[in-house]
């Protein structure tokens, strides 16, 4: 059987199967070694042309991006696009198909608008990875988010992940549902009923209807950012309140069974939903989270760039070409 | 000059109106129809027209259409409309007010009735605007509007959300005999919704409009319907809960009349899967237990009439992000041929059934001459192949616009001829039963 491929483009965990999801998880394990080198560098994308455009302001993702792409030896762009392509005046398809006139090779595109990224891939020759599509999906969050349980429980498979929050208006919780389930893990999904979509439940995954029954069921919180302006929407009454309600405390996680890994995907509202003492403690994983993402984001573009899986492509400095 | 009388022969012949059904000849003469029956002798220089295995029908009237014509002529024209009426089998369109400016005064409804007449294809009637500028706040002029052309007012695409404008709306409205249409959508419920609230909506991350944002207004409506006596006819009704209490009003004898579009006795939510603009609508694209519902109230009645909710859209406006794409799509070409098929074909309604539901009963509910074939009635007639087999080609269509879900579908009976006032306003190129010229 021949090893699989990821397609052109990376637009979401839904559609691959456990298999790609594996042999990108596998992929970003030789990968992360490389970040650890004194010269954090090797030839697999040289020549290759990445433009990151970002029509959402981006810290975090955009930098790992950025460094993923450059220790792979990619020459890089950033596009930051303040506001929406409306705004600007030109429309998506045309920005992007005028960035191809120029001969690029991928685009990273972060966007406000659900489908963005499909809608680019569907219209460009240009592989397209998705950094974050408004509700939809934040598929290298995924990874990252996966790639850090297997480093830390050495499995997915029956695992029980409560993902804790909003996530109604979250990407990167579609992105996890779908990758721990399609690896066997069990999911969870808290928060209040204000931020859960409708119909959830059809995703497979099971509604816990308060924190403390999330801790007592998980094996991991993946806890969300819960976004400021969403209480002037009207989800909730108080940022005060879901804190009292909903924030992950160390009184609760005390209670629990068991020791809980906690994730959150950043950045974090420190007393909101989850408390400092929580976030610094020797359970998060948020730091090595950062770090994963960049590994997962090299695996990614190498990949995408028809880079072959194996054991120490990135070591042996396998060229993509 | 008056037309050549036309002479349709050997065609089934239905006509709703009389309940009537059966092979038959139909003349029609002086923009009236003359006679119906068996073997009516060929008058002087008539127009003779072969409909042996098609159907004669009264011409169909779509109650919901929007022409874009004045302000956005670059989307669709009163004669790229109307000539889109009738290639679709539509003798008859109302034009729903949202134009640029809004058709809220008689300068406007005098301008549409001129422009029709002018295209001299489908009729178009106005429908005016329900408030002033349709801000929803002042009530427009109804007297004058009624009086200029207009058929019935509307705000149609912005919900009335005050109930208090609705109320007098309605009341006002009994003055001139007309129908009040709502566009129902609770708008602080529907806000900023790009699809239907449901697992489709969940899964793609897009903001959802819940079924209760129709069903809230349906049933508002129908509580100010008994208030005030008026006639309240709901728009493009999409939900098993509006049909639920659509039934229940009329049962209790409410002046309630109602509508639902090709797309919603369709297509399903799952349609906007991949992002596709062109299943992007508004009421949106529901589950299947709803487009179930809306079949089965089209078949027993509780929903009057078929409508189009026809609303073109430049191509590149559909060609972007979902969440930015305007909602709606064309249908005066397709919705004929997706009732025969989806409906008819299915065993749902009869051919009569149907007819009765795109074309007596709408002439009917709005007060408009036609659907029937009645010795005198205006000659508008539509002549339907029902079993002719074709694929949707949106690049054939004579709207300006081309933004249809359908595209690549297998449809089964079309429209073959159309016949406005007497003269042949279209006909298919390769028509068999064409006359002669």
């Amino acid at each position: 059987m021949s090893a699989p491929s990821l397609g052109k483009d990376l637009v979401g965990l839904e559609p691959l199967s456990a298999d790609q999801l594996r042999l990108i998880l596998d992929t970003a394990e030789p990968f992360k070694e490389v970040s650890e080198r004194p010269i954090k560098k090797v030839p697999a994308l040289r020549g290759k042309t990445i433009v990151n455009l970002f029509f959402e302001a981006s810290t975090r993702t955009r930098i790992s991006f950025e460094f993923a792409e450059k220790r792979l030896s990619a020459d890089t762009v950033n596009v930051a696009a303040s506001g929406s392509s409306v705004s600007k005046g030109e429309t998506l398809v045309d920005t992007a198909k005028n960035l191809e006139a120029m001969r690029i090779d991928m685009v990273v595109i972060r966007h406000g608008s659900s489908g963005a990224a499909q809608f680019l891939g569907q219209r460009i020759a240009s592989n397209v990875i998705n950094a974050g599509d408004g509700k939809h999906e934040h598929p290298t969050q995924g990874l990252l988010d996966l790639l850090t349980l297997r480093d830390n429980f050495k499995r997915i498979e029956g695992l029980k992940v409560a993902i804790c929050g909003d996530v109604l208006h979250s990407r990167v919780a579609r992105s996890n549902i779908w990758g721990l389930t399609r690896l066997g893990a069990e999911v969870g999904v808290c928060g209040p009923p204000t931020l859960l979509p409708r119909d959830v439940r059809e995703l497979g995954v099971t509604i816990l209807p308060r924190i403390e029954d999330a801790i007592a069921w998980a094996d991991a919180l993946n806890v969300l950012r819960l976004q400021l302006e969403r209480m002037q929407a009207g989800f909730i009454p108080s940022l005060r309140e879901y804190n009292r309600v909903f924030g992950v405390t160390r009184e609760r996680l005390e209670r629990a069974p068991k020791e809980l890994l906690i994730l959150h995907p950043g950045p974090m509202n420190r007393g909101v939903e989850i408390d400092s003492d929580v976030a610094d403690g020797e359970h998060s994983v948020i730091l090595p989270q950062v770090t994963n993402g960049v590994a997962v984001r090299m695996a990614v573009l190498y990949l995408l760039a028809g880079g072959r899986p194996g054991p120490g492509q990135a070591a042996a400095g396998g060229d993509a070409a | 000059m008056s037309a050549r009388p036309i002479l349709l022969r050997g065609g089934r012949v239905i006509d709703p109106a009389r309940g009537s059904d059966g092979v038959a000849d139909v003349l029609v003469a002086d923009e009236r129809v003359e006679a119906v029956g068996r073997n009516i002798g060929e008058p002087d220089g008539a127009i003779v027209v072969d409909a042996a295995n098609l159907v004669v029908a009264p011409g169909l009237i779509d109650l919901h259409t929007h022409l874009r014509e004045p302000g956005q002529e670059d989307l669709e024209t009163i004669a790229t409309g109307a000539m889109a009426a009738v290639a679709g089998g539509f003798t008859a369109v109302c034009a729903m007010p949202n134009t640029d400016p809004v058709c809220d005064n008689q300068g406007v409804v005098g301008f549409i009735v001129r422009q029709a007449l002018r295209a001299g294809k489908a009729r178009v009637y106005p429908i005016g605007a329900i408030s002033v500028g349709q801000k929803g706040q002042q009530l427009a002029e109804f007297g004058e509007l009624v009086g200029a052309g207009a058929v019935a007012v509307s705000d149609d695409g912005k919900p009335v959300m005050s109930s208090h404008l609705m109320r007098t709306a309605l009341e006002y409205a009994r003055v001139f005999g007309i129908p009040v249409a709502d566009h129902c959508e609770e708008m602080t419920l529907a806000q900023g919704g790009a699809m239907h609230e449901g697992i489709v909506s969940t899964r793609l991350g897009l903001k959802g409009i819940p079924a209760a944002a129709e069903e809230i207004m349906v049933a508002r409506d129908i509580l100010l319907a008994e208030l005030t006596g008026g006639h309240v006819h709901l728009c493009h009704m999409s939900t098993r809960g509006s049909v639920e209490l659509i039934r229940r009003a009329k049962e209790q004898g409410i002046r309630v009349t109602a509508e639902a579009c090709p797309h919603h006795f369709t297509l399903t939510h799952e349609a906007c899967e991949g992002y596709d603009t062109n299943a992007k609508m508004n009421p949106p694209l529901r589950e299947a237990e709803d487009r179930e519902a809306i079949r089965q109230a089209l078949r027993d009645g509780t929903i009057d009439v078929i409508a189009t909710d026809h609303a073109p859209h430049h191509y590149d406006a559909k060609e972007r992000e979902f969440d930015d794409a305007p909602n709606g799509i064309i249908g005066l070409e397709t919705a004929l041929p997706l009732a025969l098929t989806e409906l008819v074909a299915t065993g749902l309604l009869t051919l009569p059934e149907l007819l009765l539901r795109m074309s007596t009963t709408p002439a009917r509910i709005f007060g408009l001459p036609g659907g029937t074939l009645a010795t005198g009635a205006p000659a508008d007639v539509v002549v339907i192949d029902p079993a002719a087999r074709w694929e949707v080609r949106p690049e054939e269509f004579h709207s300006k616009s081309r933004n249809t879900p359908f595209r690549g579908r297998l449809l089964t009976g079309r429209a073959e001829m159309t016949i406005v006032g007497g003269r042949i306003a279209w006909q298919r190129r390769g028509f068999a039963g064409a006359p002669a010229q």
